[in-house]
């Protein structure tokens, strides 16, 4: 298979414009005759939705949740990047562009990333016409701060809670266009499977999670907004539900996943205090703007934190990378800090975690201030350890957050299946190796308002009269067959083990081998486990109760299904990228001082794999990776 | 530590429910309420017993799925905090614990501690915006909004949707989630051309499913965001004057 990226000819500033141009459109009357499914809610989905549905499409919104609003991009603290300069401290398109390419280690497509950059303003100015409360300086203009990765302050925020800002306004839009009756909602059903017919997608099937009933959609276009599948490590930031059995399934059906590697795994979780543990909580990477991350000198330090005196403390950050100190970008952040953990400096009970203090921030600004800027998450903390950072500092530790990698992607946003599309986390496009904190807000929603909503009507144009697949089609009919199957046939094993058991074991191996740090051995290791534990999957999980009613165990069993198969080419694509870029570090790809040691020469390429079937090897296509706008360096904060 | 659990356990929306007693054992103290119960559906499941539905999914305070009332308090002892969010140390070995879902006709409940908040979308449907189609927004800088009200229109949009204020309310009203969403949009410069037909849309909806507010305040003391009664008295007074003025629900 080749792949064609469809990159506009032209200088990288005038090819998404000479590119709108190009895109054939759609009568506005014509609009309506269009059918689009939309799966997923979240920043991407609700963005998409609400867009597709002003534009005068049908669109047709699915989501497992309760409520649209429910989504985890509601999750996001931190804010939100864009090249507005209101600094007047020398941002630009170009500089945020660069800046990303730069923190992406080289690994993402130039062209998408340069459109990121420059519809990255229009986002903040629809955002805040949306009625979504950015934080204010006294005369009444919108207030900035700085991220890890940057030098400059571009990033908008809403105290701690901009992702819940930001998808409340794209929610409150998308339900402007329900009332409308533009937009179709469909809350509490999961998307099980993709339709594929004569190379096209053509609608998904779908099991209403209350009743249990295989639900068929026929659309002329299918775009999924589901997120990424950092849940595939059991313990992550994501929320409970998240999963990749949409996009997996449609991998299944000849979607390529690209770079499935590349995962984040940033420094700023609170590390894990227990065996029960069901998730772990990222607190907002703006935290090391005024907190200092530091160990004790000492193996067998056991003195409280504030009796440390300071020649005893190693501020390990700032003596490494004295340019950027304490904000270096996440990946970096996060293998210094297992760094300390593997010298035994770790501290707190299970000397699992790191020190991020504030004590300095407090006595320069005061306590008053430093609430201002970080009050809920001294909250969060504060109600999930019991102590108060504002007298002892936090403890925190690396945990597996996003996921760079996803469905392969076009400039179109289209995925190999022909009308099938993919935004937000959901796609592999923008974020390269490594994501930069507070662009994930700005891919989802770029991707949502901005992008897709030109691209797909290309797509459309053309079919014009043509009606959507009748749900009795054949295609849709062995397709819910499938579904039903697999449905039954998990209910049917009835063996000794919980799903969360095996979900458990999973993230382990991947936590272990395809964590912050990845070696071949490890990951063959790896590979034969997966193959293993997921036979015993198979054969002995237990999953209580039946198909046709409320039945959580089941919904969890077919997420982890999935994430047998898909930790398994995590794994194979990580052991093939014999380099260390961005999140991902091969132990044997490192320089003498332990930094990430790429091979542009072998792998400035994007890795897409096709699905061969179950136990199968899977096939392998590269996109080329050049780079006409910025210089290939190695990348230093130091 | 070891729990006694009554639950209430209830198949189906339209069949009878009741209180269940589980001994949940080994709970570490470190471990959310959440966590708690993942482990005692874990040791039902090992038994072969049908798991407790309970939702939720961020597990961070944020999402506002989760809501369960706690010994007769919605999201249990600690204020200001989401079931999410509370953990074991509030609790000590022996206690026992009653937990039942949200009680309230606007939110009837669809299986054990699962109920149906969709009401709340339809709130929102009818006047929860800004209208503001995708593209047409000015330079976010053209409008300074001073930063006493974009605060306090914060503080009102912090809501979570988790239903804890009708849950706490004798009446089941939605006042407050109603206010807090009306007041963020409606002291805002943006959201002044559509301010009284909001008000008037919004409480027109909510009317049609939830009770009706005779300032009892337990929503406030239940809100796990800590969101103000004031914003009610924002949502009353503009939907006077939109009535008043004639300015109704078209």
């Amino acid at each position: 298979m080749q792949l064609d990226a469809k990159v506009p000819e032209g200088p990288i500033e005038e090819k998404w414009d000479h590119h709108r141009f190009n895109l054939r459109l759609v009568n506005p009357n014509n609009k309506r005759r269009f059918r689009i499914l939309v799966v997923g809610s979240g920043l991407a989905g609700a963005s998409a939705a609400a867009t597709l549905g002003e534009l005068g499409y049908q669109v047709t919104v699915l989501t497992y949740h309760d409520s649209p609003r429910r989504a985890h991009s509601i999750a996001a603290q931190g804010g939100i990047n864009a090249a507005k300069n209101y600094r007047n401290d020398g941002d630009s398109v170009h500089r945020l562009f660069h800046d990303t390419v730069k923190g992406g280690d080289y690994r993402s497509r130039e062209a998408n990333v340069y459109r990121l950059a420059q519809v990255s303003n229009e986002i903040i100015d629809q955002a805040t016409a949306q009625g979504v409360p950015f934080a204010r300086e006294y005369g009444g203009l919108l207030d900035n701060r700085s991220f890890g990765g940057a030098q400059v302050s571009r990033t908008f925020y809403a105290r701690g809670q901009t992702g819940q800002q930001l998808l409340l306004g794209a929610y409150q839009a998308m339900m402007r266009q329900v009332h409308a009756g533009t937009v179709d909602l469909h809350n509490r059903v999961e998307v099980l499977d993709v339709v594929v017919h004569d190379g096209r997608a053509r609608g998904v099937i779908a099991r209403d999670l209350l009743t249990g009933e295989v639900l068929r959609y026929s659309a002329h276009a299918v775009v999924l907004a589901t997120g990424g599948y950092s849940n595939a490590f059991f313990l992550s930031t994501n929320a409970k539900m998240c999963n990749a059995t949409a996009i997996w399934r449609a991998h299944r059906k000849g979607a390529l996943m690209a770079n499935p590697c590349f995962t984040q795994i940033p420094p700023t979780c609170l590390p894990q205090s227990d065996e029960t543990q069901s998730k772990l909580t990222l607190m907002s990477e703006s935290l090391r703007n005024d907190g200092r991350v530091w160990v004790p000198q000492s193996h067998d330090e056991d003195r409280h934190p504030g009796d440390i005196p300071e020649a005893d403390r190693d501020y390990y950050l700032e003596r490494m990378y004295p340019a950027f100190g304490n904000l270096v970008p996440r990946d970096i952040a996060s293998r210094a800090a297992k760094r300390m953990i593997d010298e035994n400096r770790g501290v707190g009970p299970l000397k699992n975690g790191v020190y991020l203090d504030f004590a300095d921030a407090i006595q320069r600004l005061g306590a008053d201030r430093v609430a201002e800027r970080y009050g809920n998450l001294f909250e969060i903390y504060e109600r999930i350890t019991g102590e108060a950072p504002y007298k002892v500092p936090m403890r925190i530790y690396p945990a597996p957050h996003y996921t760079m990698g996803g469905l392969w992607v076009d400039y179109n946003l289209e995925t190999t299946i022909p009308s099938l599309y993919a935004i937000g986390e959901a796609n592999f496009s923008d974020h390269g190796a490594n994501r930069l904190g507070a662009s994930a807000l700005m891919q989802g929603l770029a991707d949502g308002y901005f992008v897709l909503p030109y691209t797909i009507g290309d797509g459309l144009a053309p079919r014009l009269g043509e009606e959507p697949l009748p749900t009795d089609h054949e295609a849709f009919e062995e397709a819910a067959a499938q579904v039903r199957g697999r449905v039954e046939g998990l209910l049917s094993v009835n063996g000794s083990r919980t799903v969360d058991w095996f979900h458990r074991q999973l993230g382990r191996i991947l936590w272990d081998y395809c964590g912050m740090s990845r070696n071949q051995p490890g990951l063959e290791k790896a590979i034969t486990e997966i193959k293993a534990l997921r036979e015993e999957f198979y054969s002995d999980v237990n999953v209580t109760g039946s198909s046709d009613d409320y039945n959580q165990a089941l919904e969890k069993a077919g997420r982890v299904q999935d994430f047998f198969e898909l930790g398994e080419l995590m794994c194979r694509d990580a052991l093939y990228r014999e380099e260390s870029c961005g999140g991902h570090f091969r132990e044997e790809h490192q320089t003498d001082d332990g930094e990430a040691l790429r091979d542009d020469e072998r792998f400035a390429h994007v890795a897409a794999w096709g699905w061969r079937g179950l136990g199968e090897e899977p096939s392998l296509t590269v996109e080329p990776l050049e780079y006409e706008n910025v210089t290939i360096a190695t990348r230093s904060y130091k | 530590m070891d729990l006694t659990l009554r639950i209430w356990r209830q198949p189906r929306h339209d069949t009878p429910g009741d209180f269940v007693s589980y001994q949940v054992t080994g709970v570490p103290e470190e471990a959310s309420f959440l966590e708690m119960l993942d482990l005692l559906n874990e040791q039902l499941s090992e038994r072969g017993e049908e798991p407790v539905v309970f939702e939720s999914d961020c597990r961070e305070g944020i999402c506002g799925t989760c809501g369960l009332m706690i010994d007769g308090r919605p999201h249990g002892p600690w204020g200001n905090t989401a079931t999410c969010q509370l953990h074991m140390r509030a609790y000590a070995d022996g206690d026992e614990i009653t937990i039942e879902p949200w009680r309230a006709t606007g939110f009837p409940v669809i299986k054990d501690l699962a109920v149906d908040r969709s009401a709340f979308d339809r709130i929102i449907e009818a006047g929860g915006y800004i209208s503001t189609p995708t593209g047409a927004a000015p330079d976010a800088n053209l409008i300074p909004v001073d930063k006493a009200t974009a605060d306090r229109a914060f503080e009102a949009a912090a809501c979570i949707g988790c239903g804890a204020c009708v849950a706490a309310c004798p009446n089941g009203a939605a006042q407050l989630f109603a206010g807090a969403k009306v007041a963020q949009l409606n002291m805002l410069p943006q959201g002044q051309p559509e301010r009284y037909q909001r008000a008037a849309n919004v409480v027109d909806t909510m009317e049609a499913f939830f009770g009706s507010c005779t300032n009892h305040g337990e929503c406030q003391a239940a809100c796990p965001k800590d969101i103000s009664i004031d914003f009610i008295a924002w949502l009353n007074r503009d939907y006077r004057k939109a009535k008043l003025s004639g300015r109704q629900a078209g």
